[in-house]
């Protein structure tokens, strides 16, 4: 059984007024996935993935989506599509409420589902239905994590891209993120996700890459990646 | 001299003027909250606005259904104007965008002496010197016609941010770039619809002034001071700022006007500005677009 590919990414090259910061990196993530992409600081994972999203174009190299080439696509177009990122830092709407965050979530896709989503994601996120009218701005880091996947999953996307989700949460918190990711990925959505957190990341995937450098420099099944030796000396120090 | 039955019917054409200035500050306003541009050639694309109802009541084209024609010209011209040449020339830089309204402005002037002259016009409709009782003063028809239909676009304008998707995008892309893009939030575009919609108000103030004023191809100048004026005393990007400022800057107007005589009426309009700079800089309101 061939599972249908989602994300193919095909020697990406990518950077910043003109220096590359990825040199060619070859990722995929197959429908029902989770695929983490691990790697140290500044070693170029959320450049890959805001040149996904659109934010940026790529030098070189090919993104296809559900078989659609969408290299330098627009962002709109690529929302439409339903490949959604939640990005590193959260970049929630602070100065508008919670509700109106989730509102615009579903912007440019399911809008027509926007009441049934906004249940759905206030029943995953209860929280946050509390806080409906608080301006998003007001709320704690951990709130605002979940505002900002919240208001990714408004859009249904086919392929969530989640950018160091745990950051700046509580051990405790963490925890709750992790049973999340696995809870959306028991309800099917398929995830990339971005994580410093390697070997909680590890045990939810199903494969990993690990990013050095702009190079994929290892990849394979979460399993293995979770007992190879170099990996675990440079990210466990073990 | 300050018995009430002169100062009450002053404070009220004040108050008609005030909700004019109000319209045009919150066009200023809405473009500065969203792209944090200072709109240079919104006087001047006032006074675009002006020639506009002008020509179309040569046509014979009352002032007031003109608005139907006004507004959407005005806001189409914003929103080429944003996305052709404000947008392209300015690259994110302040500086840039300064120079390029201030550009437009000195163009679309200019453009405007050589066709239409440096001579100044106006329109006479029947209702220009009717006036209607209204119990405390006798106000002009046009000035009361102005009072309600800027009282009236404005709770538009407000439903429209506060209430619609286009709103909502508007006020997060004023804030969140790049979280609105990735949420499929066409940028460029959501910029283009501030500069369109800020434009349009222009549109409708010019419609509602030309029965009672003058078209000359400076006169964006007078409204351009005052919106400013009110723009920085209402706080840079206030919504209720700019409306209250209005108002307010409207009314101060007319009370100076009567007190000082009609040529100093401005000067309490400007001591109000420099006691806000110096007192208050971030305006009475400081909240943005909310
Ligand atoms: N907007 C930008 N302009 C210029 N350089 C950038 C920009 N964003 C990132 N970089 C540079 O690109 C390199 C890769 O950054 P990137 O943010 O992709 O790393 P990362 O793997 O996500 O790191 P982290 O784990 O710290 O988030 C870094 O050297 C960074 O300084
Ligand atoms: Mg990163």
């Amino acid at each position: 059984m061939t599972a249908q590919r989602l994300l193919d990414i095909r020697g990406l090259r990518a950077g910043y007024d003109g220096v590359a910061v990825l040199h060619g990196v070859d990722l995929h993530v197959d429908a029902g996935e989770i695929v983490t992409l691990l790697g140290s600081n500044g070693a170029g994972k959320s450049t890959l993935n805001n040149n996904v999203s659109g934010l940026f174009r790529p030098y070189d190299g090919a993104v296809y989506f559900e078989g659609e080439d969408i290299t330098g696509a627009s962002s709109t177009h690529i929302v439409a599509r339903g490949l959604v990122q939640v990005p590193e830092g959260r970049r929630i709407f602070p100065n508008l409420t919670v509700r109106e965050n989730l509102d615009l979530g579903s912007y440019r896709r399911a809008r027509q589902h926007r009441a049934s989503n906004l249940e759905r994601v206030t029943a995953i996120f209860p929280r946050l239905g509390e806080r409906m009218t608080q301006i998003a701005g007001t709320l704690s880091g951990g709130e605002q994590q979940m505002l900002a996947i919240g208001r990714g999953l408004m859009a249904e996307p086919r392929l969530l891209i989640l950018d160091e989700p745990s950051l700046g949460l509580s051990p405790l918190l963490v925890e709750e993120m992790f049973a999340l990711i696995r809870r959306l990925h028991v309800e099917g959505l398929a995830l990339l996700l971005v994580e410093q957190n390697v070997v909680q990341s590890l045990e939810l995937a199903q494969r990993g890459y690990v990013l050095e450098n702009g190079r994929i420099v290892l990849s394979g099944q979460a399993t293995e990646l979770c007992e190879d030796p170099a990996l675990r000396r440079a990210y466990l120090g073990v | 001299m300050l018995d009430p039955v002169i100062l009450l019917p002053a404070a009220i054409n004040g108050l008609t003027m005030g909700a004019v200035y109000a319209l045009v500050a919150l066009g200023l306003t809405l473009i500065y909250g969203v792209l944090h541009i200072i709109n240079f050639a919104h006087g001047s694309l006032l006074m675009v606005g002006l020639y506009g109802a002008f020509f179309l009541h040569r046509f014979g084209v009352d002032p007031y259904l003109a608005l139907l024609v006004m507004v959407p010209a005005l806001f189409a011209l914003g929103y080429v104007l944003q996305w052709s040449v404000i947008g392209r020339a300015s690259h994110g830089s302040d500086q840039n965008v300064l120079l390029v309204t201030l550009g437009a402005s000195i163009v679309i002037e200019n453009l405007a002496l050589y066709f239409f002259s440096a001579d100044t016009q106006t329109i006479d409709t029947p209702y220009a010197i009717a006036m209607v009782d209204i119990g405390v003063a006798l106000v002009s028809l046009p000035r009361l016609i102005a009072l309600g239909a800027s009282l009236a676009l404005a709770a538009i304008l407000w439903l429209l941010i506060a209430r619609t998707d286009l709103g909502r995008a508007i006020r997060a892309v004023a804030k969140e770039r790049q979280g609105a893009r990735l949420m499929g939030i066409d940028v460029d575009h959501i910029f283009a619809m501030s500069f369109g919609i800020g434009t349009a108000c222009l549109g409708a103030a010019a419609c509602l002034l030309l029965p009672m004023f003058y078209v000359s191809p400076h006169i964006g100048h007078v409204f351009v001071l005052v919106a400013f004026t009110v723009v920085v005393l209402g706080g840079m990007g206030s919504f209720s700022g700019a409306l209250i400022g209005g108002l307010l800057i409207g009314v101060t107007e007319s009370l100076c006007g009567l007190l000082l005589g009609e040529s100093l009426g401005q000067i309490g309009i400007f001591l109000i500005f420099i006691a806000t700079l110096l007192f208050r800089p971030s305006g009475l309101f400081g909240s943005r677009l909310s």
